[in-house]
């Protein structure tokens, strides 16, 4: 055989296993436009259902008429809170413990809102009732403000009790959600009062959208004869969902059918649960047929999940000499009318408490009040875990403001406060255990990449070429050090609606040395079918090419939690692994049986179990496979298959150095990347190109938060950037290159010391970009101005700045 | 995003052309590249029971370049782009229109839609005033010509009748330097700020300057007094100075997610300035 004398080198880059960069299975498909998305289901007799939405966002609705939209040719029925209100399904649950209106229930909170479900035969003639349903509506007074939110008599919710504790304790206030609190606030404000430094400031993260390619939408289909709901759509939970329209709907569990085909992107818009797909159950229902609902872009936009909106009042203090000795911050959370953030249950401002970052702080306070106001509900983690991205940019920039109190280059007042490599694992102020890091190091490759010093001449040289009149043009070095927290979580501190977060994968071999793994998660793009067989190929030591993954049905795949957070490869990657060790232990003991030795006395060895000492005994793991179908082996079961539920004892901290230079034109307000790079550790690298490109993907995201994307509301609560005409989304031409780099710091807890990256570019990046505006500003003394930073914000600084007289 | 239904015309020739846009009034649009006029309908603004495309309709496409520089209204911005003799004549056509959406958009919208759309934040209308270029107008009551800087009324609004098809445009063949210089947001975006300059030159004084901006008021806005500025000058600082306080005086911008009127006035003045420069670099 030729395997014989193949190196086990060569043997292990056959396998494709982890540290291989192998091409993505997933792209053959993507490619070719072959992909199969929701909007590419078609059943029989399939019908089509869409909204009626609000144009008002704070308004009683006094009738609404019906009559004409069903004289529309084409349209079947026409639902509203009425019809679902015996069916008990007018209001639902969010995953924050609160509930929402399906369709509106005597008043609307948002733009956009979903008053009615126009059922028709297909999507033109629905559209068409739509025009037709009469609504009349009584303006009330708008509240977007969510400091005035918690002032003024304006009730927006008045289906809660004004008194009620919410569903985490109590509420100051009619329009007040939560107020949550972590560590210490009495010592922090000791600490912050006594210290010799302290900078102050207001940090707003602007409320953004994760705009996804493809929108949100489903298929939900009623088999009346038997029984059986199938419900297609673009679920990063599949098996959540289905726990969940079992409990609202009261249909079994094993009655429903949840299935996610390829999703275009989701970025945690696609983690809640939407009224669409509430009606469109319904109507498959009323109407026996599939009914599909599909959100358009402005749809998407305006109301399903949006991101951020918190406004964080941070202090900050230090010695003189720049040891950090403290951080306060309050957070003002805006999370419009109804609370539907995507968090674990006990955590409602997620893990916002990760806002000490990579720092050394001994004293911090945290307390962040929830709050409606008349926008879209959402709040979820767009490209990152829980609210990681709010607490990243708000340490990354006290850190900057910082700087300037101290007089103090940043980059070496992080140096000096970063948590050593022998403080882990690290007991954070605010109460996380950081499993592993090594910060210098990651923070001094980076800084001599881009050739650090050098920079900093060049910067001081524009200054004065810039103050001579030789120049418009300022250099701004923006620099950032973030620690992600992912993989969510460890079951006994995280659930989702009770449901705990663990992961699982199921394996099961083929007599022929082939394998299917199915998982509890779902891809959108991150390529799971490509990186899990990697891990597999790995642990089990058959070719990833031989290894089928398969997510997102339901009544195949075991439970799980879904795919956001980064919580696929900490999470489910670990019991993928597990299933596999179990897999290779029940292989060890077929290898010992065939080659008529102990089970001891044989050891794994890339692709086989060798007899110990003498390597030319051996049974592959293709031969094993087969043994296990074919031989009758006293005491062991035949087959060879596995499933693992792995909840993970701690979450992941991956962290990164990033650092951008940008050139801003003070007149336009233009800027320009001049060079981008990107150190990530996510500790053991599972697939170097893959993530790469998650990089590449992740980066481009904060460049858009940072420098453009928002989005914004008027006064009166319409929605100023409903379209991708005023909603940046960058293209290749305002996408910069990249330089990517990294350092590997194992997880030591995780079973291949895997960390997660698809969401760090995120976190790490939006720092990177607005400290680079800032910086540019900081000689003619800026503090602060908040994202996005587009041309004419920018240009306002530098206006306030006096720089145009 | 969804259109209402319509009635959908595809006539061979102008007489048919004539004959729909009379039948049915109002109630009928014609359709050049669709790239302004689709998106409202499906935005439901625009409401046309009947439209009319043109693509099939004879004598709207082809460039003839000569003293007279004639571009057909079916003409897309890219067969622009495309065009060297076109570009060796008058090139601030394609720095123009290279600046315009993006290539996608540019295989399908055409120069006729783009002049007779009346939208603001169009960058040809502005361009054909900078060009002095005459519009070709044919109706019921036959053809006549109205000049670029005659047309505009307000936003969506021009001396086109509602029976009116627009046939072509023409300018003379631009003399000297030019530039057309744009501010955006993104790739795909309307102007913050535009402007279209050409200017002739003598020894080092300017013989003729004209300048015209776009997506600064409701209109596309022609600023004699800021050409009358340049004439005559050596287009030092001064001058330039004063033909940007006097184009600043003639525009009326207005405040939307581009940014608020200080900061638009500002970029004008700006990019007006670069225009000036480059345009009397190449002069
Ligand atoms: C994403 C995007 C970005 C864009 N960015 C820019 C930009 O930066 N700058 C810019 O200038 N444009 C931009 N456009 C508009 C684009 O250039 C349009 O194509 C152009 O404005 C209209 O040309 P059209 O052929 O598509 O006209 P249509 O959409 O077919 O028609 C527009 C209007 O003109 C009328 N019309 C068309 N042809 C004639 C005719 N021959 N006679 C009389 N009336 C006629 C129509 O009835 C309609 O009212 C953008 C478009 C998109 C979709």
């Amino acid at each position: 055989m030729k395997d014989d004398v193949q190196s086990s080198d060569d043997r292990r880059a056959s396998l494709k296993g982890l540290g291989s960069s192998r091409k993505r299975v997933e792209d053959a498909r993507f490619t070719q436009g072959k992909g199969n998305y929701v909007d590419d289901i078609k059943l029989d007799g399939m019908l089509f259902g869409d909204f009626v939405r609000t144009p008002y966002a704070h308004a009683r609705i006094k009738s609404i008429k019906t009559e004409e939209a069903l004289k529309v040719p084409g349209v079947l029925a026409v639902l509203t809170a009425a019809d679902l209100e015996p069916l008990g399904l007018h209001w639902m649950p969010t995953l924050a413990g609160d509930k929402q209106m399906v369709l509106a229930d005597g008043k609307v909170l948002y733009q956009g809102q979903e008053v009615a479900f126009v059922v028709a035969t297909d999507r033109y003639a629905a559209a068409d009732g739509i025009e037709a349903v009469e609504v009349d509506y009584e303006e009330l007074p708008v509240i977007t403000d969510p400091f005035e939110a918690l002032k003024t008599d304006v009730v927006l919710r008045e289906d809660l009790e004004p008194g009620a504790d919410g569903a985490h304790g109590p509420r100051k206030h009619p329009n007040h959600i939560f107020t949550w609190e972590a560590g210490e606030k009495e010592t922090t404000e000791q600490v912050i009062d006594a210290a010799e430094v302290v900078a102050e400031e207001m940090v707003y993260y602007h409320r953004v959208h994760p705009c996804p390619l493809e929108t949100c939408g489903c298929v939900a289909s009623m088999d009346k004869v038997n029984g059986k709901l199938t419900l297609y759509g673009t679920f990063q939970a599949p098996h959540a969902i289905r726990t969940v329209v079992s409990l609202i709907s009261g249909i079994e569990e094993h009655n429903i059918r949840v299935v996610s085909p390829d999703i275009g992107g989701g970025f945690g818009n696609k983690v809640g649960a939407y009224p669409g797909y509430v009606c469109s159950v319904v109507a498959s229902i009323v109407t026996g047929k599939p009914v599909k609902w599909i959100e358009d872009r402005m749809d998407n936009l305006m109301t399903t999940a949006f991101a951020r909106d918190y406004w964080m009042k941070g202090k900050i203090s230090a010695t003189k000499e720049g040891k950090i000795t403290g951080l306060w911050c309050h957070t003002t959370a805006d999370h419009g009318g109804f609370d539907a953030c995507a968090d674990p249950t006990k955590f409602p401002a997620g893990f916002m408490n990760i806002c000490t970052g990579s720092y050394d702080i001994p004293t911090a306070y945290l307390a962040v009040d929830g709050v409606y106001t008349n926008k879209a509900p959402g709040g979820v983690a767009y490209r990152c875990s829980f609210r990681v991205t709010e607490a990243a940019y708000f340490i990354e920039r006290m850190i900057e403001v910082l700087a300037i109190e101290l007089n103090m280059d940043a980059a070496e007042l992080r140096r000096i406060n970063f948590i050593k490599k022998e403080q882990f694992p690290y007991n954070s102020a605010l109460g996380w255990e950081y499993d592993s890091g090594d910060y210098h190091t990651a923070w001094d490759k980076a800084l001599n990449a881009v050739g650090y010093d050098d920079l900093r001449k060049e910067q001081a040289q524009r200054l004065e070429d810039f103050k001579a009149g030789k120049t418009r043009k300022l250099l701004g070095i923006g620099l950032s050090h973030f620690t992600e927290i992912v993989g969510a979580g460890p079951v006994k501190n995280c659930d989702i609606l009770g449901l705990g977060m663990f992961d699982s994968c199921e394996i099961r071999i083929h007599p022929t040395g082939s394998a299917i793994a199915r998982l509890g998660t779902i891809s959108q793009g991150q390529g799971h079918a490509t990186t899990f067989a990697q891990i597999l190929a790995s642990e089990i030591g058959l070719p990833a090419d031989s290894i089928t993954v398969e997510e997102g049905d339901t009544d195949t795949a075991p439970y799980g939690l879904g795919t956001y957070g980064s919580r696929s490869t900490p999470v489910a990657g670990a019991a993928t692994a597990m299933a596999g060790r179990k897999i290779r232990a029940k292989a060890q003991m077929i290898a010992a049986f065939l080659l008529e030795v102990h089970d001891d006395d044989v050891e794994f060895d890339v692709d086989r179990f060798v007899v110990k000492g003498a390597p030319e005994k051996f049974k592959t793991m293709k031969e094993i496979a087969f043994a296990a179908y074919n031989q009758a082996i006293p005491g062991i079961e035949p087959g060879l298959e596995a499933v693992s539920y792995y909840d993970p004892p701690n979450m992941t901290y991956p962290f990164g150095a990033y650092i951008c230079v940008m050139e801003l034109d003070v007149d336009t307000g233009e800027h320009e990347i001049r060079q981008f790079y990107a150190l990530d550790d996510c500790g053991t690298r599972i697939n170097p190109m893959i993530i790469e490109g998650q990089v590449h993907g992740g980066v481009t995201e904060a460049l858009a938060i940072a420098m453009g994307q928002e989005i914004a509301y008027d006064e009166l609560g319409n929605v100023k950037t409903g379209t991708l005409m005023d909603f940046f989304l960058p293209t290749a031409w305002e996408t910069p290159h990249y330089t990517t780099d990294h350092t590997v710091t194992p997880s030591p807890h995780h079973p291949i010391g895997a960390k997660g990256v698809g969401e760090s570019p995120n976190v790490g990046g939006v720092p990177a970009f607005s400290n680079a505006v800032h910086d540019a500003f900081r000689p003619f003394g800026l503090r602060h101005a908040h994202m996005p930073h587009d041309h004419w914000r920018v240009w306002k600084i530098a206006n306030d700045l006096g720089l145009h007289s | 995003m969804i259109p209402a239904a319509f009635d959908y015309h595809r006539p061979t020739d102008m007489a048919g052309v004539l004959s729909l846009l009379s039948e049915h009034g109002d109630d009928a649009r014609v359709m050049a590249g669709g790239h302004s006029l689709i998106p409202l309908m499906k935005l439901r603004m625009a409401d046309v029971p009947h439209l009319i495309d043109l693509q099939d309709v004879e004598g709207l496409s082809g460039i003839d370049v000569g003293e007279t520089i004639r571009i057909g209204a079916m003409v897309t911005q890219a067969d622009i782009i495309d065009h060297t003799g076109l570009t060796a004549s008058a090139p601030i056509l394609r720095e123009a229109a290279l600046q315009i959406a993006d290539p996608q958009v540019r295989y399908m919208g055409t120069v006729g839609g783009n002049v007779a759309n009346g939208d603001p934040g169009n960058d040809m209308p502005g361009l054909m005033q900078c060009l002095d270029a005459q519009f070709t107008l044919v109706g019921p009551d036959g053809e006549r010509t109205v000049p670029a800087r005659d047309f505009y009324e307000a936003a969506y609004m021009t001396e086109r009748g509602d029976e009116e098809v627009l046939t072509s445009v023409s300018f003379a063949a631009p003399k000297g330097g030019y530039a057309y210089e744009k501010q955006k947001r993104k790739i795909g975006d309307y102007a913050t700020a535009a402007s279209a300059v050409q200017m002739t030159k003598d020894g080092g004084t300017c013989t003729s300057a004209s300048i015209a901006m776009t997506n600064l008021s409701d209109t596309p806005i022609f600023s004699e007094n800021a050409g009358a500025a340049l004439a005559g000058s050596t287009v030092d600082e001064t001058a330039i100075k004063a033909a940007v306080a006097a184009a600043l005086a003639d525009i009326d911008p207005t405040e939307d997610n581009r940014g608020p009127v200080a900061f638009k006035m500002h970029v004008a003045g700006v990019i007006l300035t670069r225009a000036i420069t480059r345009a009397w670099s190449r002069a």
